[in-house]
């Protein structure tokens, strides 16, 4: 109404009432120029146009000395499909490939441990449920650097695990449970494992019961249960959860880097391998890209289904 | 009927040991007495002596809480006028949309995407300018860049709660602009602003990927050094180093809890 207000009042000798107070159009605007421009400039330089600018990079030749020629080619392009100075290798495809798989499983795995997690805390009693919220809390706040770092120390060669597996044959004796596939899921599930239980959570503390028993008393079975009474009505916070992690997992680097190893690469470890040592900024560009593009995707699909659980 | 099975309980409390074991070795084995690998050699207190003396750590330490401090106060202040300028004055639906989308970038964008544009914003700064090597400086500019939407929300939050009318009798009863904003709006959205700016406080120190990528030579923090020290292999002093900074991370979300609106229910 507002709005509307503004835009009747088309010179600036009107005067409109806005928030209680009789001023000028042109003054509310000169406000809330004033008010936005910092955050919104900081944003546009630092964030959009940067990320606009990767479609060029992307397209740029790397000088000799990591420098960026204005030499369009589709080099870096041809490259991640993998046509190298050697012929054709399926290395950089692998990698990408591998980054869509671990971000799908570690998601999937996330969401099949959230479920009996966000009932057990609903379950609690009011007076105890803000401190085990707490508890689920403190992991998620911890640094991520300090948690896989955590997980190197419980699979060295020396903990109980390993000496386990080794016992049981699943390992060499004598030898860490790292860097291997195993160690990055461990490492990303217990990562994003907060990300998707906390909303799977508050949706099941708004779960409507007695949709519930009337199912049970209706002979459904569990599983049918729990398809057409309880994952309906908690889709908008599983769609919540899934964006959270799948788009982050993607992109991580800490965690296969860790506990993955050279061995262990997603896209993340490469983009930063182009910024760090290899200094080949392009190359870097159109693998941004493509994880951006990634992105994107798994955004408008998540977005799309968060709107079909609402209708 | 029974909201939660006794299957969901023992699962559940499998997970929380999951999430909780790697993080108590990593306590239990500060105070272990061997120097080299995982064997048992005693209690001893001695790698926090270690700690307290030894100057990489304590500069790495102050530069982590001159980042976080800096970078949140600068980000309060202009999430605070962004949300004020976006939802408290009128827009066009278009101008709007465009500025949601903004508003919303720097939290879906995926932290490497993040760093990486901050690169590429830096090094044509530089060139532009010649200014502005990489270092403290830059590290405050970007986690400044990613706080802003995170504060911004927390304080629309607020906004949408509290309604036009105090603002309208200020305004009735002759109050200026700037004391209507000082007097009036700014202390009743103190509690989104308070939680907006502990939001940022906690993300910048929580923060490796955008630091790693954007941090000098000089300036490193404390999971910076941690990363680079697990490189060299994993010491008592880094166990140590790690404990005490998840007491702090316990202390700073038991106080985050207990500030939080919702707390009292």
């Amino acid at each position: 109404m507002q709005g509307e207000n503004l835009e009747h009042a088309k010179e600036a000798s009107t005067i409109i009432l806005h928030n209680g107070e009789m001023v000028r159009p042109s003054i509310i605007r000169a406000r809330q120029a004033t008010f936005i421009s910092p955050g919104i400039l900081a944003i546009i330089t630092l964030l959009a146009l940067p990320c606009i600018s990767l479609f060029a990079v992307a397209f740029m030749t790397r000088g000799q000395y990591g420098e960026i020629l204005f030499e369009p080619t589709f080099g870096n392009i041809r490259r991640l499909l993998g046509f190298g100075y050697f012929g054709w290798s399926a290395d950089n495809l692998l990698i990408l490939w591998r980054s869509v798989v671990v971000a799908f499983v570690t998601t999937a795995l996330c969401i099949v441990l959230s479920y009996p997690l966000a009932f057990f805390l609903a379950a609690r009693p009011a007076k105890t449920r803000l401190l085990w919220l707490t508890v689920l809390l403190i992991p998620f706040w911890t640094n991520l650097v300090i948690r896989t770092y955590a997980w190197l120390l419980v699979f060295d060669s020396d903990m109980p695990f390993a000496r386990i597996m080794a016992w049981l044959g699943l390992m060499e004796p004598g030898t860490s449970a790292y860097p291997s596939q195993f160690a990055v899921y461990v490492g990303m599930v217990s990562v994003f494992l907060p990300f998707v239980a906390l909303p799977i959570y508050t949706a099941v503390e708004k779960l409507d019961w007695s949709i519930v028993e009337a199912a049970v008393d209706l002979y459904s079975n569990k599983w049918r249960v729990f398809r057409h009474a309880i994952l309906p009505q908690t889709l908008p916070g599983l769609s919540v959860g899934i964006t959270l992690t799948f788009v982050p997992a993607m992109g991580m680097f800490v965690v296969p880097d860790m506990l993955g190893g050279a061995r262990y690469m997603l896209i993340g470890n490469l983009i930063q391998q182009q910024f760090g040592t290899s200094r080949d900024w392009p190359f870097g560009a159109a693998l941004s890209l493509v994880l951006m593009i990634l992105t994107l995707g798994a955004l408008m699909a998540t977005s799309g289904k968060r709107k079909k659980g609402r209708a | 009927m029974k909201r939660c099975s006794i299957g969901s309980s023992i699962g559940s409390v499998a997970i929380f040991i999951f999430l909780y074991l790697p993080m108590l070795s990593v306590a239990v084995f500060s105070f272990n007495a061997s120097k080299m690998g995982l064997k048992w050699g005693g209690f001893s207190t001695e790698w926090y002596e270690k700690l307290v003396h030894n100057q990489m750590i304590l500069n790495a330490a102050w530069n982590t809480l001159v980042l976080a401090v800096t970078s949140t106060f600068i980000s309060t202040i202009i999430g605070t006028m962004l949300a004020i300028g976006m939802f408290r004055f009128p827009w066009s639906r278009r101008a709007m949309n465009k500025l949601n989308v903004l508003l919303h970038l720097p939290v879906v964008t995926p932290d490497i995407i993040f760093a990486v544009a901050l690169v590429i914003a830096f090094s044509v700064i530089r060139y532009m300018t010649g200014l502005f090597e990489l270092g403290m400086a830059s590290m405050i500019v970007g986690h400044v860049t990613f706080q802003i939407s995170f504060v911004a929300l927390a304080v629309k939050g607020r906004l949408e709660l509290i309604g036009h009318d105090v603002e309208e009798a200020a305004c009735d009863l002759y109050a200026g602009y700037w004391r209507v904003l000082t007097r009036v709006l700014l202390p009743m959205l103190m509690p989104g602003i308070v939680a907006g700016a502990m939001l940022a406080f906690t993300l910048s120190l929580d923060d490796f990927v955008i630091s790693f990528f954007t941090a000098g030579p000089k300036s490193s923090t404390l999971p910076l050094f941690i990363y680079a020290s697990v490189k060299r292999g994993i010491t008592p002093e880094i166990h140590a180093l790690s404990t005490i900074i998840m007491l702090a991370t316990i202390c700073t979300v038991a106080f985050m809890q207990k500030m939080a609106p919702g707390a009292k229910h």
